[in-house]
């Protein structure tokens, strides 16, 4: 480069290739040490036609190879380096740029988003704590009524059951057995643990009565005829030893001339149901507990 | 014409290649940029006025940029970091303007 200060640097308005270095002493303008005049100064005559004006940025433009237009073309692109760095920059930066005011605005809308959801949580928390108790405790009494249900499904004879017991066929060729020795079995069969009784086709209830009929036994109005098969759930061994001991249901019907024949089984089906229907005299006393 | 061409090869490779800026450079690149460009809007008024030097050109980027950066960490240094900038910033802009104004003058003799 030359050596010729900056405040030397005024370069012809007509002949200029700029980039040259020519130190000229042109007229003394006012001594800017940069090449912007102070704003309001009036240029150069010269400068003032728009036309030439034109011209010589054109010329100012011109590709020249030379160090300072490459240095120049160098800065240039630093500089638009630079300022897309700084456009991602600040497109990618989030709170660091934003004014005290600002930021105070938004941490308080946070804290009150924050507040407000923290309300919300609990809220949903206690309901949904409430919900699932609920559930639990219906579902609990909803597995005790239904076992009340079956239990007294069992009882009542409403409800068929299924279980280990035993099958006792009593054969009565002669019709000597009778409504008593029928009764007396299931009177030992209770004693003996049974839970379901099933005559012929006949629940056994509470409610059932024996009596005699003229082709065999009325069970609780329904006619079974022989040979008579009684059905119970229970501990199958204990009904039968119950049905065997001396002078017990067995050696009735055999002193009667009939004759009973005993099965253990691992499954006993009570299919046979009755249809319940409200008593009609009796009213439950209410009591305190459900 | 060639710096231009510059601008747009330096605009093109920052699309290119994305950089990120160190952080240590972040609160200067702003002002830097600022200063900058008011060199170049200076560069552009004095082709106009006729007065323009490469080296006085390029002496006063580099000046302006540093100077600018300098500032601002002085103004960190001192606690006053936003301040000084919003400063330098008005400063800088203040000069753009005027440039600006006087390349309109120029161009357009209006």
């Amino acid at each position: 480069m030359s050596t010729r200060e900056p405040q030397d640097a005024r370069l012809e308005p007509e002949p200029e290739p700029e980039a040259e270095h020519e130190p000229r002493e042109a007229q003394p303008g006012p001594p800017e040490a940069e090449h912007e005049p102070p704003e309001g100064e009036p240029g150069p005559q010269a400068a003032r036609d728009p036309r030439r004006a034109w011209h010589r940025l054109l010329r100012a433009g011109a590709p020249r190879a030379t160090r300072a237009n490459a240095l120049a073309m160098l800065l240039a692109g630093a500089l638009g380096f630079a300022i897309i760095a700084q456009v991602r920059q600040t497109s990618i930066e989030g709170l660091e740029n934003l004014r005290e005011d600002e930021l105070v605005r938004i941490f308080a809308g946070v804290d009150r988003d924050g507040d407000r959801l923290g309300d919300d949580i609990s809220e949903l928390e206690s309901s949904l704590e409430r919900l699932r108790g609920q559930s639990t405790n219906e579902e609990e009494a909803q597995r005790s009524a239904q076992q009340r249900l079956e239990a007294l499904g069992i009882l009542a004879g409403t409800a068929p059951a299924h279980g280990p017991g035993v099958v006792m066929t009593v054969r009565d060729p002669e019709r000597q057995v009778t409504a008593p020795m029928v009764l007396d079995a299931i009177q030992e069969l209770r004693d003996a643990g049974a839970e379901a009784i099933q005559v012929g086709d006949v629940r056994v209830v509470a409610d059932t009565w024996f009596t005699q009929a003229d082709e065999g036994l009325s069970v609780s109005g329904t006619v079974v005829r022989p040979p008579y098969v009684i059905r119970a759930i229970g501990d199958g061994n204990t009904l039968a030893g119950a049905m065997e001991i001396p002078g017990g249901v067995s050696a009735t019907v055999r002193r009667a001339g009939g004759e009973t024949d005993i099965q253990i089984s691992d499954e006993v089906e009570i299919d046979a149901l009755l249809t319940l229907s409200p008593p009609q005299y009796a009213r439950p006393v209410p009591t305190s507990t459900p | 014409m060639i710096p231009t061409l510059g601008l747009a090869l330096g605009v093109v490779i920052g699309l290119l290649l994305q950089p990120a800026v160190p952080v240590w450079l972040q609160p200067y690149l702003p002002i830097a940029v600022i200063a900058a460009l008011d060199a170049v809007f200076g560069a552009l008024r004095a082709i106009l006025d006729g007065i323009f030097d490469d080296k006085v050109f390029v002496v006063s980027f580099l000046f302006n940029v540093v100077v600018a950066g300098f500032i601002v960490f002085l103004g960190d240094k001192l606690g006053v970091g936003s301040q000084l900038s919003t400063g330098v910033i008005v400063v800088l802009g203040v000069r753009i303007f005027s440039n600006v104004a006087a390349i309109r003058r120029h161009l357009f003799d209006a």
